[in-house]
């Protein structure tokens, strides 16, 4: 069955919008997604039918909703490949489910000088800053993998980079401004051999491609919902069992204990350990949903859809004088995440105008500054695509960069 | 719309910038950033006597942004302090607007082609980001803030 895009559009309401005289043509699905109306009537549902805290309730309505956030954190878990719903702890979003391990790390792993923790130059500042506070307090190094020029992580010093000092290596799976897909197998293998634990920041490949956590190998991952059509203020951290078991707390208060007295707190198993009062109940279950529509399509069709419409914009864009793409230059190994520049415009100006024509980008330094500075440039001009980008979407990037290039001329 | 914010003046500054560059001597110099974008703007001030003798800058950023740095030389360059700030103040009322005021082309010059910037309110702070450098590097060469300060 080949991929109907008006058949999925139809879902997202805010797709209908006008845009300063234009249709709305959203590329900005990186930073964050849209939202169909089937996640929407969920989270409307659940607020007029079910609302009630979880976990505490004996209640109905507090059955109900515990049910349903259970429920979602059991559909989260399939959809990953986990192998039990206590390995996906519920957080804010990808920062806070990184910045869990980066606190629990470092009495968890002993941290202190003469260890290493390793990420890389690709990083989102998210999977970076937590763990330049983490060497700071523990007197750990940082250490990284650099970046090519063709946009890919570069793994020459992988020995030298990962070694017995190494403790934990945290990298992006896909870039969140290059569009490169990692290929973690060999970190991850060599990682392994050293004793060092994996983190997988996947906040940009669990919303796009098929994710399996056993496949993968890592030890952790970290994604957020509202990239993948669920609301804001929902974040998954997946951990295996065993670690999770054997981390500290993190953040405390309700929900997270066993037995309290005034002396003394023993805490909950996870997830609940790490899922200090109460949650986004409704985002949680928002994102249940929302799973469950990525489902109904099917990951690998969405996948191959972003991999045409990123074939069709690398080669649109490139055809376009003046411009430069930072980044893997054909669809194999990356994802639906175009950067590029505009000779003698800066990216600002380049997003003004593109949004004077209804063509929603991101300009900036996308959180990741030390890949502009990498690649030479202060920001870059990004487009991302979901499942629901067309061909014709990316024609009306096309026209609106040649509209940069004429009032820039 | 979009030409009330990319108006020929603007795009000229840009694109031939007055007085860029930093020069030495210099009594005050300040950096800024727009933490949100990565722009970046250093500005230096001269002084001699009661007159900004020179306003010297270099940054990168947009063109709003630059264009702003460019007719600020321009405006300010030669003026003393409390003539600089009756023009500052004038151009920041300008950009926080919202398109609400009438700028007068006798104090604020090219200025007036950033009354259109003052309707989009992403990128006031692109047209403020020299002038708020500005202050600060005045204020470190000991040219008064505010015109009572240097009264």
């Amino acid at each position: 069955m080949s991929f109907d895009v008006a058949k999925v559009r139809a879902d997202f309401p805010i797709l209908d919008r006008e845009i300063n005289g234009h249709p709305l043509v959203y590329l900005d699905s990186a930073n964050t997604s849209q939202k169909p109306r089937q996640v929407l009537d969920v989270l409307r549902e659940y607020h007029e039918r079910h609302n009630a805290n979880v976990s505490r309730s004996v209640h109905t309505l507090g059955t109900e909703s515990t049910s349903a956030y259970e429920g979602a954190r059991a559909k989260v878990a399939a959809f990953i490949g986990a192998s039990s719903p206590d390995e996906v702890v519920f957080t804010k979003n990808s920062s806070e489910a990184i910045n869990l391990v980066a606190y629990t790390s470092g009495p968890f792993l002993s941290l202190g000088p003469g260890d290493e923790i390793v990420v890389s130059e690709m990083e989102h500042h998210s999977n970076l800053v937590p763990w330049q506070l983490l060497c700071e307090r523990t007197g750990a190094t940082l250490r990284w993998f650099g970046v090519t020029d063709e946009g890919r992580l570069d793994e020459s010093n992988l020995h030298d980079l990962v070694n017995e000092r190494t403790k934990l290596v945290s990298v992006v799976h896909m870039s969140n401004i290059l569009g490169t897909i990692n290929n973690v197998s060999r970190i991850v293998a060599r990682a392994h051999d050293v004793g060092a634990l994996v983190m997988l920041d996947c906040s940009q490949s669990v919303p796009h491609l098929p994710i399996d956590v056993a496949q993968l190998g890592a030890d952790f991952i970290a994604f957020t919902g509202h990239k993948m059509l669920a609301p804001t203020g929902i974040g998954v951290l997946w951990g295996r069992t065993a670690l999770l078991e054997a981390m500290p707390p993190f953040l405390a208060g309700g929900s997270m204990i066993e037995t309290v007295t005034m002396e003394k707190t023993t805490f909950a198993p996870p997830p609940a350990r790490f899922e200090a009062g109460t949650p986004p109940i409704a985002e949680a279950i928002a994102l249940g949903a929302a799973v469950d529509y990525l489902c109904a399509i099917g990951m690998e069709a969405i996948h191959r859809h972003e991999m045409e419409i990123t074939g069709y914009a690398l080669k649109t864009l490139s055809d376009i004088p003046g411009v430069t793409i930072y980044g893997p230059s054909t669809p194999e190994g990356r994802g639906g995440t175009v950067s590029f520049g505009v000779d003698g415009v800066h990216p600002h100006d380049v997003g003004q105008i593109l949004d004077d024509l209804g063509v929603e980008v991101r300009v900036g330094h996308h959180c990741a500054r030390p890949v502009c500075a990498r690649f030479g440039v202060a920001a870059m001009t990004r487009a991302s695509f979901y499942l629901y980008t067309t061909a014709e979407e990316i024609d009306a990037l096309a026209r609106g960069v040649e509209q940069v290039r004429k009032v820039f001329a | 719309m979009i030409e009330q914010l990319y108006q020929e003046i603007i795009l000229d500054h840009y694109k031939h910038p007055h007085g860029r560059g930093l020069r030495d001597p210099y009594a005050g110099e300040a950096h800024h950033v727009n933490p949100t974008c990565g722009d970046e703007i250093t500005i230096r001030v001269a002084v001699d006597g009661a007159q900004l003798s020179d306003i010297s800058y270099d940054g990168m950023g947009c063109s709003i942004s630059q264009a702003s740095a460019s007719v600020l030389h321009e405006l300010l360059k030669g003026l003393d302090g409390p003539r600089a700030f009756r023009v500052h103040e004038a151009f920041v009322e300008l950009m926080q607007s919202r398109g609400q005021v009438e700028p007068d082309e006798d104090v604020l010059g090219d200025g007036v082609a950033f009354a259109g910037v003052a309707k989009y309110p992403a990128r006031v702070k692109c047209a403020l980001l020299p002038w708020m450098a500005f202050k600060d590097a005045a204020a470190r060469a000991g040219v008064g803030v505010s015109p009572e300060v240097t009264a």
